[in-house]
């Protein structure tokens, strides 16, 4: 059984300065890692490895040249090899550019039996290339997964956290799943993992690699025009009251019944 | 923009997108989608829309994006449509995402704000897992905005319309549902508070939330929480979750208890009208996010805070 996971590698969010006087991101500089959904998803294809006989894990990953470091994270977690794709003709790709760029690297590895993603990226969330990655490939997809079981005969069980309801699903292999992040706890790999990560195959695809021209991925090709991204602007009194327990719960209720918001 | 067609599996979603398209002055279609959508038709022609596609084809039983995403994409071009609205939900946006594949359009989710600017439709978004705020024009031919539920206030414009079968070619879904297993509706409804307490993970023991629920018991309010007290310590129904992998809130009052305020929280209650936070640590983020904080341990001013409110 093959099993492909994508991952997608972010700067550190909590990291991130926003300047006061424009309210931008400061994005220079920050450290980067995997998103969480991510790690879930990888988690679950290695506890798959874990139970049934003969499962690869291949972990494909798009992000900066500092993917190099980063890809050694999921290879310690238990991938068994890895495709990185740090091109900067990928850069700026919106959610129809990168989900061309996975199905092309798919259709590249070859045969496989199940793909695994977040249910979203942990820093814009779209949770587009899943379902656009199911449409390319022409695969069943279950998205929001909280529960995965493998089947005998290439099939699957699976059971998807919606707003109101559980979804008890089934589909056949190969499918496309994403998953949330109920579904595991994903493991910190022990040292003598993390030494034998950096003897694992890792290879570097670009853009001929794997067959897209120049105009189909990257900034160039997106259809989403960015006006603006800036921090929201929260005007807030930033009252601090301190002192003795009860003068400062008086203080606050005054404030409050000041305030009107006390029935 | 020639046609805006409108989708969402509930209702009130749909209807919140007809009375957006209705402010634009452009004619709108609905697509319903479900059996018991086909029963919204008279509801969406009284919030603006002029035509309503419905289908009994027995394979939308189901319910799968997938197939939901291919009765969408064959209705845009019964329709003539270039921009589709979808609503947000967690059904929506797989569809979203499908449609906008198959016709080769770009596409916004999870947008919290929508309006038109130079005959454009601007949506925002947040980024950055909250940090920001993005704001986007989806540039392609045909686009596909979802839209989250309650972004837009729905208000009927009275009208009729029309009610068009649509002609579908549609294959069952490979993915089968055995089972639907309805989550506990629970009384607490966060999105609609007046009040909302949030507790995070200074609340250490969980028989100590009963402290946090006198409180808002004496305010008239509900309890939230933050990811860890739903997620890990299963304390608190995962419907009570505040934050961008949740429930947004917009409270009259809201009070921060022994949570630190991380963007993944405070993003859930960006709209309160006030905000109070109560928090050990005077350097928790949380007290920029608030009017009025209290440095202090939760268990003396909370129960504190609840024997003063009673006296009033």
């Amino acid at each position: 059984m093959h099993i492909i996971v994508c991952m997608k590698q972010i700067v550190d969010l909590e990291k991130i300065r926003i300047k006061p006087d424009t309210r931008e991101p400061v994005l220079e500089g920050l450290p980067v890692k995997f998103g969480d959904f991510e790690k879930n998803a990888l988690e679950e294809a290695v506890r798959i490895k874990e139970k049934l006989p003969d499962v690869k894990v291949t972990a494909v990953a798009i992000g900066s040249p500092k993917l190099k470091d980063t890809i050694k994270e999921a290879l310690a977690i238990g991938a068994d090899e890895a495709v990185i794709l740090t091109d900067p003709a990928f850069g700026g790709s919106d959610e129809m550019g990168t989900s061309r760029t996975l199905a092309k690297v798919v259709q590249k590895l070859g045969e496989f039996d199940l793909i695994l993603l977040g249910e979203g990226s942990t820093d814009d969330h779209t949770g587009q290339v899943p379902s656009r990655l199911a449409e390319l490939l022409g695969l069943p997809q279950v998205t929001y997964v909280r529960e995965l079981q493998v089947l005998e005969g290439r099939r699957i069980h699976a059971v998807r956290d919606l707003e109101d309801a559980l979804e008890v699903v089934e589909t056949s292999l190969p499918a496309i799943v994403s998953v949330t992040a109920e579904v595991n706890t994903p493991r910190l790999p022990p040292l003598t993992a993390i030494l034998k990560a950096a003897r694992k195959p890792v290879k570097t695809w670009g853009p001929g690699d794997i067959g897209v021209a120049g105009g189909e991925v990257g900034s160039g090709a997106s259809t989403i025009n960015v006006l603006s991204n800036l921090a929201p602007t929260q005007q807030r009194k930033e009252v601090i009251l301190e002192g003795a327990v009860d003068d400062v719960i008086d203080k606050l209720l005054k404030a409050l019944e000041r305030e009107g918001v006390l029935a | 923009m020639s046609g805006i067609l409108v989708y969402s599996d509930r209702k009130s979603v749909a209807l919140e997108l007809l009375t957006f398209v209705a402010s634009l002055k452009q004619p709108a279609a609905v697509a319903l989608l479900s059996h018991e959508a086909a029963a919204w038709a008279d509801d969406c022609f009284a919030y603006g829309a002029g035509r309503a596609y419905t289908s009994a084809d027995p394979a939308l039983a189901d319910q799968q994006p997938d197939v939901l995403a291919e009765a969408l994409a064959q209705i845009v071009k019964q329709a003539g449509a270039d921009v589709i609205l979808v609503g947000s939900t967690m059904r929506g946006r797989e569809v979203a995402g499908r449609v906008a594949q198959k016709l080769d359009a770009g596409c916004t989710t999870d947008a919290n704000g929508l309006r038109a600017e130079n005959g454009q439709l601007v949506a925002t978004r947040y980024a950055l897992g909250g940090n920001t705020i993005s704001t986007q024009v989806v540039k392609s031919a045909q686009q596909v905005i979802a839209v989250m539920p309650q972004t837009i206030q729905a208000a009927p414009t009275g009208g009729s319309g029309e009610v068009i079968e649509a002609r579908l070619t549609l294959s069952p879904s490979p993915v089968k549902t055995v089972e639907r297993r309805p989550k506990e509706a629970g009384s607490v409804n966060v999105e609609t508070a007046d009040v909302l307490i949030c507790v995070g993970r200074g609340v250490s023991e969980q028989k100590d939330l009963a402290m946090v629920q006198a409180l808002a018991d004496t305010l008239g309010g509900v309890i939230g929480c933050t990811r860890p007290v739903s997620h890990d310590k299963h304390w608190l129904s995962e419907n009570q979750m505040i934050g961008i992998s949740g429930k947004m809130s917009s409270p009259r009052l809201y009070v921060g208890v022994g949570l630190s305020g991380q963007i993944q929280h405070t993003v859930g209650i960006m709209g309160s009208k006030v905000t109070v936070a109560i928090n050990s640590d005077k350097n928790a983020p949380i007290f920029k996010m608030a009017d009025y904080g209290i440095v202090g341990d939760l268990y003396q001013v909370v129960p504190k805070l609840t024997e003063k409110l009673k006296a009033r």
